[in-house]
C-alpha cells in the first residue's frame, strides 16, 4: 500500500542527511569535504540533538573515515560515510578491503572534478576511477532520488545474497547545493521495508572468525565468489526498486531508465543530473517530430549490459555523454557501453560527447546539437567520434 | 596443555561454497613454530589473580587455562608481549631468550 510522506524543501546534501537519519546507522564516520560538507554537518547535528541515535566518529582524514567504517562494519554495525573527489581517492586503498570483506557500507559521494587543475564543481572522474574497487555504484538525477537511493542502498547492500558496499553518487553543487521539494518516507513503513541489520559476517566472541584474512592460496576463488555474487545484484536492485515503488510511490526503473526510447532512431546515454536537462530536450524535439530518446544509466557497477544490448538492437545511433575522460583513450562510460554493444551483430553508430569537465555547463542547446549529430550519423553521415562539448578552443579531433 | 582440536581442512569444490567475505572460522597455528621469540613471557604464579585477561588477549591462543594455574605453551607463544602489557597486576615478565628466569 502506498504511504504518503512529509514533504520538505531541502538540498541534495540535506536529503542525504535526512535519509541517513531515517535508516539510522549505528556508526557514522566522516571527514568534511566540499561539496559534501553540508551532509555530514547535518548528520552531526542530528546526532547532537538526539534525533539520530548513532556513534559519530569525527576522523582526521578520509582514509581514516573508511577505515573506521570498516572496523565498525567488521563487528556487524550498520555504517555510513560520505566523501567527494580527492577524499574518495584518499580512501581508495580501503575500498577493496571493504568490498572484499563484503561489508555493506553505504557511502555518499558528491561527484567533483579531480585536481589538478583545481576545481570544486562537478564531473564524474572521481567515482569512475573507482569502478574496479568492487563497490556497487549508482548515480542520481535529483535530491529525491538521492534520498530514496541512500535508503534502497542499505536494503540492497545488506541483502545476504549481496553483502557488497554501495556508493551513492550525486553531482556536486548541481544537486548537493540545489533545493527542491523532497518527500520523506513514513518512518513506520520504512521499518518494514528496511529491517534491522544482522549478519554472520562479523567478528563475534561467541562464533570466533578471522575476518579480512590473508588467503594467498584462495585469493582467486574469493574473487570468483565476489564476481558471481555481484552478478545477482541486478535482479535484487530491480526487486528493491519495485517494492519501494509499491510502498512509497517512487520507482526509478532499476538498472536504467528508458525515456521516450520507443521508436527512437537516436538515443543519448547519460549519468546523473545532466539527465534532467536531456529530458527537457527530448520532450521538445519529440514535439517537433524528431525520433529521439534518452537512456538514463543508473548503475555503473554492476553494469547493465543486457539493457544496453537491448537498446542497441533497436536504434540507429547511440551517443554517450561522459562527464569524464580516461586520458589517452575516451570517455569511461563510452568504453563500457561499447563493450556491451560489441555483442550485437549490427552495432549502431556511436558518438562520444566529453562534456561538463570541471563543471563546464552542458546546456539544452548543447544536448540538442548532440541529438542532431546523432540523427545525421544515423543517416550515414560521418562525424568526429569523440568530441569535446562546449570547449573554449578548437582542437584537432 | 589443552590445545584446540585439529580439524581436517576440506577445500571447497565450488566458488559458491566459499564464505561471504574473506573470513574463516577462527583457528590457531597447529605446527610448532621455529623459535621466533626474542623475549619469553613468564607468569609469576604468586602474583597472578587469575583474571584471565592474558588468556583473552593472547593473539595465538598460547595461554592455557584448563589447569589449576595459567600456563603458557612455549611451542606456540611468539613472544609478542601483549599478555605482559595487558596484565594489570604485573604478573607477567618478558625475559630475554637464552637468559635465566632473572634475565641473566
Ligand atoms: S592477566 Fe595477569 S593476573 Fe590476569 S590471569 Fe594473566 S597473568 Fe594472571
Ligand atoms: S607473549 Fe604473546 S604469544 Fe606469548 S603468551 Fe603472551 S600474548 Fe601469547
Amino acid at each position: 500500500m502506498r504511504m504518503a510522506g512529509r514533504k520538505i524543501f531541502i538540498s541534495g546534501d540535506e536529503a542525504v542527511a535526512e535519509a541517513v537519519r531515517l535508516v539510522s546507522p549505528h556508526v557514522i564516520s566522516a571527514y568534511p569535504i566540499t561539496p559534501q560538507t553540508v551532509a555530514v554537518e547535518r548528520i552531526s547535528d542530528f546526532v547532537e540533538d538526539g534525533s539520530l541515535q548513532a556513534e559519530y566518529i569525527h576522523v582526521e582524514s578520509e582514509h581514516s573515515a573508511m577505515s573506521a567504517a570498516l572496523g565498525a562494519a567488521a563487528v556487524g554495525a550498520r555504517t555510513f560515510t560520505a566523501t567527494s573527489s580527492q577524499g574518495l581517492l584518499y580512501m581508495a586503498e580501503v575500498l577493496p578491503y571493504v568490498s572484499g570483506a563484503r561489508f555493506p557500507i553505504v557511502m555518499m559521494n558528491a561527484n567533483r572534478a579531480l585536481a589538478v587543475p583545481w576545481a570544486l564543481l562537478s564531473d564524474h572522474r572521481d567515482s569512475l576511477s573507482q569502478l574496479d574497487s568492487g563497490w556497487i555504484q549508482v548515480y542520481c538525477e535529483d535530491a529525491q532520488e538521492t534520498l530514496d537511493m541512500i535508503i534502497q542502498a542499505y536494503r540492497v547492500a545488506e541483502d545476504e545474497r549481496v553483502m557488497t558496499p554501495m556508493m551513492v553518487n550525486l553531482d556536486g553543487f548541481v544537486l548537493t547545493h540545489t533545493y527542491e521539494l523532497v518527500e520523506l518516507p513514513d518512518q513506520a513503513a520504512l521499518k518494514s521495508f528496511l529491517p534491522d541489520y544482522s549478519t554472520d559476517n562479523k567478528m563475534d566472541l561467541d562464533v570466533p572468525k578471522s575476518v579480512c584474512l590473508a588467503a594467498m592460496n584462495h585469493y582467486m576463488e574469493y574473487m570468483m565468489k565476489q564476481e558471481l555474487d555481484m552478478r545477482n545484484v541486478e535482479s535484487i536492485i530491480e526487486e528493491t526498486d519495485r517494492e519501494y515503488g509499491d510502498m512509497f510511490g517512487r520507482s526509478y526503473g532499476g538498472m536504467i531508465e528508458q525515456y521516450m526510447c520507443d521508436g527512437a532512431d537516436a538515443v543519448l546515454v547519460t549519468l546523473g543530473s545532466v539527465t534532467g536537462t536531456a529530458r527537457v530536450v527530448v520532450d521538445s524535439m519529440r514535439s517537433e517530430g524528431y525520433k529521439v530518446g534518452l537512456v538514463k544509466l543508473r548503475f555503473m557497477r554492476p553494469f547493465p549490459k543486457a539493457e544496453i544490448i537491448e537498446i542497441g538492437s533497436k536504434v540507429k545511433a547511440i551517443g554517450v555523454v561522459d562527464k569524464d575522460i580516461s586520458v589517452g583513450y575516451e570517455g569511461i562510460v563510452f568504453t563500457n557501453v561499447n563493450s556491451a554493444l560489441s555483442d550485437l551483430d549490427r552495432v549502431p553508430q556511436r558518438l562520444n560527447f566529453i562534456a561538463g569537465l570541471g563543471g563546464r555547463n552542458v546546456s539544452k542547446a548543447h544536448i540538442r546539437d548532440m541529438y542532431m549529430q546523432l540523427l545525421e550519423v544515423a543517416e550515414g553521415k560521418e562525424k568526429e567520434k569523440i568530441q569535446f562539448v562546449n570547449a573554449r578552443c578548437e582542437y584537432n579531433g | 596443555m589443552d590445545r584446540p582440536k585439529v580439524v581436517k581442512y576440506k577445500e571447497p569444490e565450488r566458488a559458491e561454497d566459499y564464505p561471504v567475505g574473506a573470513t574463516f572460522k577462527a583457528g590457531h597455528l597447529v605446527q610448532t613454530n621455529s623459535g621466533w621469540r626474542t623475549f619469553r613471557p613468564i607468569i609469576d604464579q604468586d602474583k597472578c589473580i587469575k583474571c584471565l585477561r592474558c588468556f583473552l588477549v593472547c593473539p595465538d591462543g598460547a595461554i592455557d587455562k584448563s589447569g589449576e594455574s595459567l600456563e603458557i605453551d612455549y611451542d606456540f607463544c611468539k613472544g609478542c608481549g601483549v599478555c605482559a602489557h595487558e596484565c594489570k597486576v604485573g604478573a607477567i615478565r618478558m625475559v630475554k631468550e637464552g637468559a635465566d628466569e632473572d634475565g641473566r
